[in-house]
């Protein structure tokens, strides 16, 4: 199992470049987007460095395609090993989902059945990226549209197996429980309570949007009263972890998204005085 | 149905979005997959216009949208990357305007600056290393981040008018067929509209042509003085540009022969 950070940041985003290169943006620790730096050279690789020195850096990738029947891409693990290796990562994480088949991408977190011919799929997968990489990776929840009839696991249960065979840890998105279990209207609390909790060492909080008749994850929106209430729910049952709000369109000025990270430590700190 | 089949099937869908859905899905499910489909057109389109925004502003964004749905509906996208979607858009446009060659020709522009921006970190070579050089045999090695297309129009204008929010000049036929130059300085990455002989100069050179040989060439196309003077110019020009990063005197530069360099390797 990787191992744990405690501590409270924000996704790099461009808008937002220079307070995290001149190390003035008051975060624990940053979240680069691995395949924007997944490149030969340039200006993204002298940014990463910088922002590196100044900050621990966690790596997130949309593009590893976990799920896929066929396997992963092995100049996708090089290139992702090299990021890694330069970079020294808190954590490499990507999502419970596939995206590409056959040699042909969609570049979405796409669904499947939760089966057992599914799961052993998934952990030979992890396991080829655990080894290829040569450290444990977390897996993110995604926000589903929808589920599948076959499905024979939960997606909780089928995380614990994933979590139980692989070794791999978790990165619980809480916006995602939240959207998962209103669009196919599930309990969210049931959910989490399914997880693999001690597997949990980072969080995502993020916003998402009104469809006509499902949530959509849309991470342009502030986190909702909801998010925030399922945060409090499962925070003060995790150990040590990396806390993190994530924006990826109509970003706010960065004040903006520190006051809601300040409002997630506030939250975190006063279940710890409880407790206490 | 297996986990091969369904993905398979499902890719396939989001792709053409003709006929059903794989059979898996009920139809419970199909507000959510509205959800996938719509988010694997706008992924790419989105790409298509954050990698192309001058040709956005040269063709506007309805006449845009058009083609980046034509491109869609045509082109899968192949790599881990989105970024790699933009790289056949150009052919795309070039199909679809075919009497404005000035479109497809800008794009690729866009394109081949993106791609130099991105390109490996190398250093141009200093002149203090060309001190002891054997100019008939030397062998140069050039920026990776290097790319030549052949242009027959004025894009190159019109993108730089473009990017420096000027009023672009009508779209016009070059007198004679001429290259885009596109590498990457520092972190900048460049162009310029290069002649033809240039261009293949620089390809050959490119190639593991020694200078001594490209010296031979131009001379004999150009005769003793013009042809002397066109290569001096031509090296003086790609040493002044970055585009050198180092010399050997064997045809495989860049590995175990180099000589004179001041890029780590």
């Amino acid at each position: 199992m990787t191992g744990t950070f405690r501590g409270f940041g924000l996704g790099l985003r461009k808008p937002h470049y220079d307070a995290f290169v001149d190390g003035s943006a008051k975060v624990d620790f940053v979240e680069v987007v691995s395949e924007n730096f997944m490149v030969d050279g340039g200006r993204p690789l002298d940014i990463l460095r910088r922002v590196k020195s100044h900050y621990p850096v966690a790596l997130h990738g949309v593009s590893m395609s976990l799920g896929s029947a066929d396997g992963l891409d092995g100049n996708y693990l090089s290139r992702l090993k090299m990021l890694a290796d330069a970079v020294d990562p808190l954590f490499v994480s990507d999502h419970l989902s596939w995206s590409s088949f056959g040699g042909v991408g969609t570049h979405d977190l796409l669904p499947f059945p939760f089966t057992r011919e599914a799961l052993d799929v998934f952990c030979a997968n992890v396991d080829c990226a655990q080894e290829a990489l040569g450290r444990t990776i977390l897996i993110e929840n995604p926000s589903s549209y929808l589920d599948f009839h076959k499905s024979t696991f939960s997606e909780h249960e089928f995380i614990a197996e994933l979590c139980r065979r692989t070794g791999c840890g978790l990165l619980l998105d809480v916006n995602n429980v939240f959207v998962t279990c209103t669009n196919q209207d599930l309990d969210p609390f049931e959910y989490l309570s399914g997880l693999p909790l001690d597997a949990v060492r980072q969080i995502h909080l993020a916003g998402h949007s009104k469809g006509s008749e499902l949530l959509i994850d849309t991470h342009d929106q502030p986190v909702c009263t909801g998010v925030w209430n399922l945060y409090a729910h499962v925070v003060a049952r995790l150990g040590p972890v990396a806390i993190m709000i994530e924006r990826d369109d109509q970003i706010p000025p960065l004040d903006d998204l520190l006051d809601e990270l300040a409002h997630a430590r506030r939250i975190a700190s006063s279940l710890e005085l409880r407790a206490a | 149905m297996s986990l091969a089949r369904l993905q398979a099937s499902f890719r396939s869908w989001l792709h053409s979005g003709a006929g059903r859905p794989p059979e898996e899905f009920g139809p419970a499910a199909f507000a959510g997959l509205g959800v996938y489909r719509n988010n694997y057109r706008s992924q790419l389109i989105s790409c298509l216009e954050q990698s192309f925004p001058m040709t956005v502003a040269w063709l506007g964004e309805d006449a845009f949208g058009e083609a980046c749905e034509d491109h869609v509906a045509k082109v899968a996208p192949t790599s881990w990357t989105i970024d790699a979607y933009a790289k056949n858009f150009p052919e795309t446009l070039r199909n679809l305007y075919r009497d404005d060659p000035e479109v497809s020709e800008l794009a690729w522009l866009e394109w081949a600056l993106a791609e130099a921006f991105v390109s490996a970190d190398q250093d141009p070579l200093s002149p203090t290393a060309l001190g002891d050089v054997d100019w008939d045999e030397a062998v140069f090695g050039c920026s990776s981040s290097i790319m030549i297309a052949t242009t027959t129009t004025n894009a190159g204008a019109i993108w730089s008018a473009l990017a420096s929010r000027n009023e672009p000049p009508a779209a016009a036929l070059l007198p004679q067929a001429a290259a885009m130059l596109v590498w990457r300085l520092g972190f900048h990455a460049r162009f310029r509209t290069i002649d033809v002989i240039e261009a293949e100069a620089l390809q050959a050179v490119m190639g593991g042509m020694s200078f001594g040989t490209l010296c031979s060439r131009l001379v004999g196309a150009q005769g003793e003085h013009e042809g002397t003077q066109t290569a001096a110019r031509l090296l003086t020009g790609w040493l002044a540009d970055g585009l050198i990063t180092c010399i050997s005197c064997r045809a495989s530069c860049c590995g175990a022969a180099v000589v004179y360099s001041t890029s780590p390797g």
